[in-house]
């Protein structure tokens, strides 16, 4: 069955942003003031699984093996159905 | 004596260091497209500098997946030299060949410009013949070049001996004002602990020549192999 599902990188706590400081200050420029910004990259993605959870586990491979970086990421998956 | 210079789309520094390697420094050098696989033949591999796969995703990501990396994980595994340069580095990073990773500089623009580096180890393939604690002068040229590391700790890396090249300034003052891109402790040349990978953000190919205005990499090209014949 065909699963979409929806995969979100972002900075582990503490990592550096630079672009997140670059848009905050931009923000800043226009008259935003915010306490805090920060980048995620999220992947859209549909493939097929036998069910929800095999769609998971499925999911959890592709960041470990592409798309995050254990060093700097963590990523959050959600299966949309 | 055999080196490899891989070719990935978007490598374009390929050409350089080939160029360094058979003209300058005399040894056979072959330019390996990617898709072609690395023979066992090979006594060293360079994975040169450029933007494989355009740096989609992360720099370096996409091309530590590809099927030639089989072949230099083979090649690694037997002790051989593997140098990976700027993109290259990114590579050995990705493919977990060093710790850590190479990721977008603190001051998230490219940076491209001649540094002062300091030789931390002489105790390698890459490094045999500086003297330890040298300044030496290599260009940089990278946005994705900010060393970070968290297991082991840069400072775990320091004491090992695992630092080839720290950042600093022209009298050989580590500090952040001549750190670039934010590097950790201004590293930016890791060896694993094997010591027969390093991984380096600056270009020792285009450093190897007194008509370029350093030939200070020359002699990282130069170690790796007088390293080899002295080991077959």
């Amino acid at each position: 069955m065909l699963y979409t599902v929806k995969i979100s990188i972002s900075l582990k706590e503490g990592m550096l942003d630079p672009e997140a400081s670059a848009i905050r200050h931009a923000l800043l420029n226009l008259g935003y003031e915010t306490d805090d910004l920060r980048t995620t990259r999220v992947y859209t993605i549909r493939f097929n699984a036998a069910d929800k959870n095999n769609a998971s586990e499925k999911a959890t491979k592709m960041c470990e093996r592409l798309l995050a970086n254990p060093v700097i990421h963590s990523y959050s998956i959600e299966v949309m159905g | 004596m055999k080196f490899a210079v891989v070719q990935f789309g978007g490598s374009n520094c390929d050409r350089d260091a080939a160029y360094v390697l058979s003209e300058l420094c005399g040894v056979d050098t072959d330019l390996v497209w990617y898709k072609d696989g690395i023979s066992p033949s090979y006594d060293a591999v360079i994975l040169p500098g450029g933007f494989s796969y355009g740096d989609y995703l992360r720099a370096g990501a996409i091309a530590a997946r590809t099927q030639v990396m089989d072949d230099i994980r083979r090649h690694v595994k037997e002790g051989k030299l593997l140098l990976g340069i700027c993109n290259g580095a990114q590579i050995c990073a990705e493919s977990g060949f060093v710790p850590g990773v190479f990721t977008i500089n603190a001051y998230p623009k490219f940076v491209c410009r001649p540094v002062y580096l300091k030789v931390e180890t002489t105790d390698s393939p890459f490094t045999s013949l500086y003297r330890e604690g040298e300044i030496i002068q290599l260009p940089v040229a990278h946005k994705e070049g900010r060393y970070v590391t968290s297991d082991p700790l840069p400072s775990e890396l320091l004491r090992n001996k695992c630092v080839a090249f720290r950042f600093c300034s022209p009298d050989g003052q580590v500090d952040p004002e001549w750190n670039p891109n934010g590097a950790a402790l201004n590293i930016t040349g890791v060896l694993n602990e094997q010591r027969n990978v390093l991984a380096m953000m600056p270009h020792p190919e285009r450093a190897s020549e007194k008509v370029l205005g350093s030939d200070d990499g020359k002699r990282i090209f130069e170690s790796m192999i007088s390293y080899i014949e002295q080991h077959g």
